[in-house]
């Protein structure tokens, strides 16, 4: 993140920076809210539900991962812990800016949570890093113009594949875009040993619990992945101690 | 499910997600997590969405659960090129491309 010609620079310059770091995320936000879209309407999601879910969430993992699990009727509170799970990272993104913001008043916090899409957490929090004695003002006009370009595309495109998805016939194997959208969105996560062996129990015990009623096999599977990946990073660090 | 349960679930995320993302922002601001609490969640999405996936891969619902080459084949290349190249559309074009393939060649 370049610097913003210093502290001096009017609340309008940040903004206008942050819509120009914002700008290149749309190539990933509008073919994924399309895809939403689709999916949504293909799983028998009508139009107004799946417009009402994409404004009210801006989460589309999660989005994703309720829309599945509806389909696969699982009860009520399973599809809503799930998916709220999946959403579990941003209270990480809250933590972190709010050392920045701590001192917006409240309604702008809120904008600010509701806003918090990934894309705009991590191009802010660089460009805090980078000047963080800037004014909160500032800070605050960046983040908006960061997600000024982002959020009425995913909102615009997730229409656009809504009504579009009405129109693409059953035979187009769309079924399967969900789990390929998922596992495009979690292979670039496995940077670590930790965070694939997260992954390889993960997988591992979902399949074989499949069989636990009410879907709580994912949960149960999801736990045992999270203590897995932990324990592992604990693990290296002693070892990478000790030498 | 039904349609009351369809807005159950899209108010009770709506307002969820709100809450998680204005926790420290809005009500617990300058706190921190414990250590073990950041360890774990740091692995929150990749815990959730593979055991998700998995199933779906394994036992897709578009054969009635019958194992499919195509739908294997196609969820191999997006993992092999998302964890290659840390890029998602990529990986999600070659994996659509990959699966409409495989169904045209099998």
């Amino acid at each position: 993140m370049a610097e913003i010609s210093s502290i001096q620079a009017g609340t309008s310059a940040w903004f206008w920076r942050g819509v120009r770091d914002g700008a290149p995320f749309t190539l990933v936000i509008a073919p994924f809210a399309l895809l939403f879209g689709v999916v949504a309407t293909e799983a028998g999601l009508p139009l107004l539900e799946t417009m009402v879910m994409t404004v009210l969430v801006i989460a589309g993992a999660s989005q994703f991962t309720a829309v599945t699990l509806m389909l696969d009727n699982a009860p009520l509170f399973i599809v809503i812990l799930t998916a709220l799970a999946v959403n579990l990272r941003m209270a990480l993104y809250s933590a972190s800016l709010s050392t920045h913001l701590n001192s917006l008043p409240l309604w702008k916090k809120a904008f600010v949570a509701y806003f918090l899409v990934d894309q705009a957490y991590a191009a802010s929090v660089a460009q805090y890093e980078t000047e963080p004695s800037a004014p909160v003002r500032s800070k605050f006009a960046y983040f908006m113009g960061v997600v000024t370009p982002i959020a009425p595309l995913w909102y615009g495109c997730t229409w656009i594949g809504a009504v579009a998805g009405s129109a693409i016939p059953q035979e187009y194997a769309l079924d399967f875009a969900v789990p390929i959208t998922f596992i495009a969105l979690i292979a670039p996560m496995l940077r670590t040993i930790p965070h694939v062996m997260t992954a390889i129990v993960s997988i591992v015990a979902a399949l074989a619990l499949v069989w636990v009623p009410y879907s709580l096999g994912l949960i149960i599977a999801a736990a045992l992945a999270m203590a897995a990946g932990a324990a592992t990073e604990i693990a290296l660090e002693r070892r990478g101690g000790d030498s | 499910m039904d349609m009351r349960d369809i807005w159950i679930v899209i108010i009770a995320l709506g307002i969820g997600t709100f809450a998680i993302r204005f926790s420290f922002l809005g009500l617990m601001t300058g706190r921190r997590f414990p250590d073990w609490t950041m360890r774990l969640l740091r692995y929150v999405p990749v815990a959730v969405m593979p055991g998700l996936v998995a199933p779906l891969v394994v036992w897709p619902a578009a054969t009635d659960g019958d194992f499919d080459p195509a739908r294997i084949g196609a969820a191999l290349v997006a993992l092999l090129i998302g964890a290659g190249t840390r890029n998602t559309l990529g990986a999600i074009f070659g994996g659509l491309a990959t699966l409409y393939l495989l169904l045209w060649l099998l």
